[in-house]
């Protein structure tokens, strides 16, 4: 009964009540999620309001405060050790920098977890690898070292790192920052493509608006550590909160204040000095 | 007031590093099974640690052995007992000199780089990225430079204690003229295997396990910005030598009474 | 692969230079290859006085080391020492009236015992113990000695 219900749930990653503070900065505050599988789930929300932070939740590597996080049925955070890294592998995470280790090149980064966790022959790794390097389109950088790569080629070559043990999930954390267009057109492609042809279930966790919305089936907006907004783009553009309208829009003022919050201006100018 | 509640805080945080570090060890150690299965890895950290370090060690043995023979020279000579100089170049490098000033030098050389190292994989989120791939980032990159560590330091240690021997010769037999038969006559019957020798070895292998783990934990837990794998380099350098000089004591009252 | 086989050579190297040092440190600079403690038999010697003598200094004979002091005792009846030597084994024939003596290497040298053979035709067995022995010479008692002597002299004429 339980296992059938499992095979039609359609949701891959379930966050219910999450609340995570670090020191006395509380970033989540009592949070729910659903990740649907075979879709683009983005979550949104300007920068500091903790994304990287619920990725690193999801992966377990970080324990939650309240609340649970469950992922294919099972809560993250009451696994044994053991059982967290056989879940893992099923999960692949592009990191913002890339994360490829700098001591060797970009085959043996891509090969790195199938050498970890299995003992192909090593014919099978390469053809495996090569593969999954033309699928992001770097076969013929190969020998490359990560320091020879630009910050788009190295966040491919991850993305091809991630997708080797044919995971059931990616996670993408901010692939968009910091790439000139055509990188982020190319990043943009490569994940819904991926995403179709591999029938993954991804989540990107982003504030590049216009890219995000290209290709996620379903968005969250954070702010303050909630859930200030969800829907599908289109919903969202036609949202009628104020805040989410600042953040899709790129307006400088709105709700998120421009100011950091500081005492009375004037005040401030006169009383300067006399303390 | 205030400087007692920082002095509080410093305490309290000193303590948390301490118990830290433990724990580290402690992983550290139940990882060192699965270093079985990956030899290659050892090979690839012992070049780092050990190879890399000869060079310096090489040379300053040379050295030190060489002042050794000119200042015992110009002492003994003056007591007629110029026959003990290899005794008192051999005594003082396989019991003291050689462990520890090539701790130090492998606490700059060796330590230094794998602090700098670790910290660096830490900032640019590649232990994160393992971890994320379901390999334990302690048992694939901090295991095997453990281990390294623990093996290089005493051959290290032996290589300075034989080449500074070896520099005293050079300066007491080539220069000076001391006897040749009395120099290693002397030598043979003043300095014991077990009790010099082996407690040397012992030594060396102390300090080993404790700089590359000063050097790997001050790595693991660098505050991950350019500036905090800095100040974990230094933290090493300087953890590392002090620790070396207390042990060298606490070990030498126990080894020779 | 070309790079990995001369990081292999190069470790290679290390560790047999390494190993290499602790040999020689054991065989030339150290008294692992002069003298093997591990099988010797043992002698006892009572003296009344052994000065500054250690364990593990040597024992000779004829300015040969042949063996090396194991312990060092006290007998709280006959208020002498109780040191035991340990011979080597190749040394089988030592007669039983041989002689011990503590002798100072040099003026301000290390102490040892040197043993005297004597002249029976039986030879010492495992524990046996010396029947003549001489003290260390104590420098102090000397110098008290000599100077007494010269201080009597000086009175008599």
């Amino acid at each position: 009964m339980a296992a059938k219900n499992k095979k039609l749930d359609d949701v891959l990653v379930k966050v219910r009540g999450l609340s995570f503070s670090r020191g006395s900065r509380l970033i989540f505050d009592g949070i729910d999620l659903d990740i649907r599988r075979g879709k683009v789930t983005a979550i949104m929300g300007p920068s500091g309001t903790g994304k990287t932070t619920l990725l690193k939740l999801i992966g377990g590597q970080l324990r939650p405060d309240q609340g649970a996080i469950e992922v294919d049925g099972q809560n993250v955070h009451q696994l044994h050790r053991a059982a967290l890294f056989e879940l893992r592998k099923r999960m692949g995470m592009l990191f913002q920098s890339g994360a490829l280790l700098t001591d060797i090149n970009v085959f043996d980064n891509v090969a790195f977890p199938v050498r970890e966790h299995s003992k192909l022959p090593e014919a099978l790794v390469r053809d495996l690898v090569l593969m999954k390097l033309e699928a992001v389109g770097l076969r013929g950088a190969r020998d490359l070292m990560p320091s020879e790569l630009s910050g788009g080629m190295a966040r491919r070559v991850a993305l091809a790192r991630a997708i080797v043990l044919d995971p059931m999930m990616v996670m993408y954390d901010e692939p968009f920052t910091g790439q000139d267009p055509i990188s982020k057109g190319v990043l943009v492609e490569l994940i819904h493509k991926l995403n179709t042809a591999l029938g993954l279930t991804s989540v990107v966790v982003s504030h590049d608006v216009s890219e995000t919305a290209a290709i996620a089936d379903y968005i969250y907006v954070l702010s303050g550590g909630k859930v200030v907004g969800q829907g599908t783009p289109d919903e969202l553009s036609r949202s009628d909160s104020a805040w989410v309208r600042q953040f899709m829009n790129a307006e400088a003022d709105g709700p998120v204040p421009f100011h950091y919050p500081a005492e009375g201006y004037v005040d401030d100018l006169m009383g300067g000095g006399q303390d | 007031m205030l400087w007692l509640r920082r002095l509080g805080r410093s305490g309290l945080s000193f303590f948390e590093r301490l118990g830290r570090a433990h724990l580290f060890l402690l992983a550290v150690i139940a990882g060192l099974p699965s270093l079985l299965f990956r030899g290659r890895l050892l090979l690839l950290q012992l070049y780092a640690v050990g190879v890399l370090s000869l060079l310096i060690i090489l040379v300053s043995g040379l050295f030190v052995g060489m002042v050794l023979g000119l200042q015992g020279y110009n002492t003994l000579v003056d007591f007629g007992a110029e026959e003990s100089l290899g005794v008192m170049v051999a005594l003082s490098l396989v019991r003291e000199l050689g462990p520890v000033v090539a701790a130090w030098l492998f606490a700059g050389r060796a330590g230094s780089a794998l602090t700098a190292e670790i910290g660096l994989m830490k900032a640019t989120e590649q232990l994160s990225g393992m971890e994320m791939m379901a390999v334990d980032p302690i048992k694939r990159v901090v295991v095997p430079r453990f281990v390294a560590g623990a093996i290089a330091m005493p051959l290290l240690a032996a290589i300075f204690s034989a080449v500074g021997v070896l520099g005293g010769y050079l300066v007491g037999v080539g220069l000076l003229g001391v006897d040749d038969g009395a120099f290693w006559s002397q030598v043979q019957n003043k300095v014991g295997f077990y009790d010099d020798v082996v407690n040397g070895i012992i030594k060396s292998v102390v300090f080993g396990v404790v700089i590359t783990w000063i050097a790997l934990f001050e790595g693991y837990d660098a505050v991950p910005t350019s500036e905090g794998v800095s100040r974990a380099t230094t933290r090493t350098v300087v953890h590392a030598s002090l620790a070396v000089l207390g042990l060298d004591f606490v070990l030498t009252a126990l080894m020779f009474d | 692969m070309f790079q990995n086989k001369n990081i292999e050579i190069l470790v290679g190297m290390f560790v047999t230079a390494g190993l290499v040092a602790l040999f020689v440190l054991a065989m030339k600079v150290s008294n692992l290859a002069a003298f093997n403690d591990g099988d010797g038999y043992p002698l006892v010697a009572r003296f009344d006085n052994i000065g500054g003598l250690k364990v593990r200094a040597p024992v000779t004979m004829a300015g040969v080391r042949i063996g090396r002091v194991e312990a060092i005792g006290f007998d709280d009846e006959t208020f002498e020492a109780v040191v035991t030597l340990s011979i080597s084994e190749q040394y089988q024939r030592l007669p039983k009236d041989s002689g011990a003596s503590i002798f100072t290497a040099g003026l301000l040298g290390e102490q040892y015992v040197a043993l005297e053979a004597g002249g029976d035709m039986e030879n010492l067995q495992a524990n046996d113990e010396f029947m003549v022995t001489q003290s260390a010479l104590v420098l102090e008692e000397l110098i008290g000695q000599f100077l007494f002597k010269a201080a009597e002299g000086g009175a008599d004429e």
